[in-house]
């Protein structure tokens, strides 16, 4: 067999203006899959800090927008298993207006206990003294310290829309998260917050991070947590903190059969490509097929032959495709936020995009061959091209 | 003298599968398009085509949606005496206090769900949009614990039919009746009696917003301009249309998703496309031989050429259409940003996206077209016609 694969490779040379222009159409729909199985990838199959594993997001039953009583904590906290509790209250509100560029998560919290639930957030031990006594101190992750430009020491305003209150800030600590959404936000106390509310909207919150002290307690935490506050006319949901990103996906819409239908249309498209290829190709080569079998070649390795040459076209616009998807997602990927972080091209993904191609290559090839391997000798040797 | 256009017709027909297939590949490329301009200007369509010109929203100064405003109920009461507000019959001010928030309900297909804005509202309020109209059932009565829901709610979420009820506030909301609001944003809503929302949130002092109806265009803007100017209301007045119009930017993403996905499928049709005509112009070199020692100049080869580049892929838009055609009028969500909920809309295949996709297969055919028309037209004749 090895010795037909160059065979097969020379063959594809023949015309090469044709193969170029298929590799050139594969490599760019491969280029266009890859991306799009990066996205769909980062949607729902990202790669979860060890930490998340361990981590619960309580929230109103109702919905995000309605908040919870902080006299909740305690309580949460009396659960077997749970090993940490801290408030986190979306402030929304406005620096410096209204455009995207300046918006980031902000969160009123505990700043006593916000680093313990979130471990993989390293900090300076004196910023965090600093941040922790300093009644309007803020603290901000490095990668949102670099893209507004924030320095210790500064001060920062904030306007507030769903808090009627506005703070004035001053960022007293910069720490280091593992993934945008541990790095890109700023943390103040909820204390603060509070100062400016009205008696009848203190001693709410948002939401409690629980963390647990086993991945395994956490679905009994869950369950617990919602059953304990059942007859309460506060009622929770609480899930896994990758379930409760997962249902910001799902409140995007339908992602799942936006970004599948696009992939199947691309796929096939490649498909057609390439078995209009292999058609053309086998079509005029029926006359040196029946040469080959003549001398002695079966219909089998004439099968084989064809198959492999559209394989080998099709995985190296395969290749191509996963290099410039990779290259394009490694340089752009930072200014591409999908949901909870950059957009990153993981090696499953370039091995699906490759296997993609193998498929293609296999398919588009199998038709054009069986027909051309079967057409009988004489008539095959008669053929006008 | 240009090639008779049968001559086109005909070689696209002898070649029947590459035909096919090439126009295929073309085909899906512009339905991949279509569908996502389908669904852009679906949801554009309900969002622009809400609210009313002469009506404005009042919220918190700052406040970038109905659901992170707060207005004390006072501030509105301070409104309704403004001048240049439009009156009812009976004399009351056209101004409706309203309370928004939204809830979480599971969708017909994923019990995750997705988020619904609730509106609470007066009968005014009710009546200040009377594009909209009860489909079946009838609207809540004050001070019961009813609920209307929108077409498209209904339509998408479990639990929100007719007689169903929906658990939110301190219990269960009946739901009496099923509107339809001309498939505007007011669609993807469910609306119940204020004070009786204000009550199950402990927010009966506070509401979101008010709507509130000017007489005419001019006094619209002086009514703006004395709601900004008033410090102490610390309100802001935002037109009704702009306001919802301005949500489109939550078609955005999808936006440029669909953009960059179909050009670069378009590229990649354009060298399928190019493959196939360069196929065509070699199996017919001796024709061109033939054609040219006839008198047909090479200007009217490379014409003829381009032709068939772009008959096919003119095919190829077409079949495209045809594949995109009945997802017409098909009712789906998108989350939406500012209201931070969804909202339903029907994918609408407009003439105009139309024409976009029969361009965008015209351009992909004259792409893949003129270089191997080239070639056709630059053969020299004597080599041709030797041709086998």
């Amino acid at each position: 067999m090895r010795k037909y694969i160059p065979f097969a490779f020379k063959n594809s040379l023949r015309n090469k203006r044709r193969t170029i222009l298929t590799i050139a159409s594969i490599s760019v729909s491969l280029f266009l899959l890859g991306v799009l199985i990066a996205v769909y990838h980062a949607f729902y199959f990202r790669a979860a800090p060890p930490e998340q594993a361990l981590r619960l997001v309580m929230r109103n039953r109702v919905s995000l927008t309605f908040s919870i009583p902080e006299y909740y904590e305690p309580k949460i906290r009396q659960i077997p298993g749970v090993k940490e509790v801290v408030s986190r209250s979306w402030f929304g509100g406005i620096y410096i207006d209204n455009r995207p560029e300046y918006f980031f998560p902000r969160f009123g919290t505990d700043p006593e206990r916000i680093f313990k639930v979130y471990p993989e957030m390293t900090i300076d031990p004196e910023q965090l003294k600093a941040f922790q006594s300093e009644r309007t101190a803020a603290a901000i992750g490095k990668t949102l310290a670099e893209k507004q430009n924030l320095r210790l020491g500064q001060k920062i305003t904030l306007k507030g829309d769903i808090y009627p209150v506005d703070l004035e800030l001053t960022i007293r600590a910069i720490f280091e998260g593992t993934a945008d959404s541990s790095d890109n936000v700023m943390y103040f106390h909820r204390k603060y917050v509070e100062e400016g509310l009205v008696n009848a909207r203190k001693g709410l919150v948002g939401t409690f991070a629980i963390l647990a002290e086993s991945a395994e307690a956490v679905p009994r935490i869950a369950r617990e947590a919602d059953e304990m506050f059942r007859n309460s006319d506060r009622q929770t949901k609480t899930d896994s903190e990758r379930a409760f990103q997962l249902s910001f996906v799902s409140m995007l819409g339908n992602v799942k059969v936006f970004l599948l239908s696009i992939c199947g249309a691309v796929v096939f498209t490649i498909l057609l490509v390439s078995a209009n290829t292999m058609a053309m190709s086998v079509r005029e080569r029926i006359k040196e097929i029946g040469v080959l079998r003549t001398l002695g070649f079966t219909t089998d390795k004439v099968l084989a032959m064809i198959i492999a040459e559209a394989v080998i076209i099709a995985m190296l616009g395969g290749l191509l495709g996963c290099l410039m998807a990779f290259a394009v997602v490694q340089v752009l990927g930072s200014s591409l936020q999908v949901m909870f972080g950059t957009l990153r091209m993981p090696p499953v993904v370039l091995l699906i995009s490759l296997g993609v191609a193998f498929a293609i290559g296999l398919l588009s090839s199998v038709i054009p061959a069986y027909n051309a391997s079967r057409v009988p000798i004489t008539d095959a040797l008669r053929h006008l091209g | 003298m240009a090639i008779p256009l049968s001559y086109n017709f005909r070689n696209l027909r002898v070649r029947k599968a590459t035909t096919v297939m090439t126009a295929l590949g073309i085909a899906l490329t512009v339905a991949v398009l279509l569908g996502i301009l389908a669904m852009v200007a679906g949801l554009k369509s309900a969002l622009q085509s809400s609210g009313n010109p002469l009506q404005m929203i009042v919220v918190r100064k700052n406040s970038a949606s109905e659901l992170v405003s707060q207005v004390a109920r006072e501030a509105i009461s301070a409104i309704r005496f403004k001048e240049g507000i439009q009156k009812f019959p009976d004399g009351e001010p056209m101004v409706s206090a309203e309370i928004v928030t939204v809830m979480n309900l599971p969708r017909k297909n994923d019990p995750e769900g997705a988020n619904v804005t609730i509106r609470g509202l007066s009968r005014s309020g009710v009546k200040m949009r009377p594009e909209i109209r009860m489909l079946s059932g009838r609207w809540f009565e004050p001070g019961q614990r009813e609920v209307a829901v929108g077409k498209s709610v209904a339509a998408r979420f479990v639990s929100a039919s007719l007689d169903h009820s929906l658990h939110f506030g301190r219990g269960d909301w009946k739901i009496v009746g099923i509107f339809d609001a001309g498939k505007t944003a007011f669609d993807s809503e469910i609306w119940g009696d204020l004070n009786q929302i204000a009550t199950d949130f402990n927010r009966s002092e506070i509401m979101s917003s008010a709507l509130v109806r000017a007489v005419d265009p001019i006094a619209l803007q002086a009514l703006k301009t004395s709601m900004a100017d008033d410090q102490r209301l610390y309100l802001e007045g935002k037109s009704e249309t702009e306001y919802y119009a301005a949500q489109t930017s939550t078609a955005r993403p999808v936006e440029f998703l669909g953009m960059f996905v179909a050009v670069i499928m378009a590229i990649g049709s354009s060298f399928a496309a190019m493959n196939t005509m360069y196929a065509a112009v070699a199996r017919r070199a001796r024709e061109i031989g033939t054609l040219r020692i006839l008198g047909f100049s090479r200007g009217s080869i490379l014409l003829s050429f381009v032709f068939e580049s772009l008959l096919l892929s003119l095919l190829g838009g077409i079949l495209g259409i045809v594949l995109v055609l009945p997802m017409n009028g098909l009712e789906s969500g998108i989350g939406n940003s500012v209201t931070f909920s969804e909202t339903g809309f029907d994918f609408r295949i407009t003439p105009a996206i139309i024409v976009v996709g029969l361009s965008f297969a015209t351009v992909m055919g004259i792409l893949g077209g003129l270089l191997p028309a080239r070639t056709a037209a630059r053969a020299d004749i004597l080599a041709a016609l030797r041709e086998l």
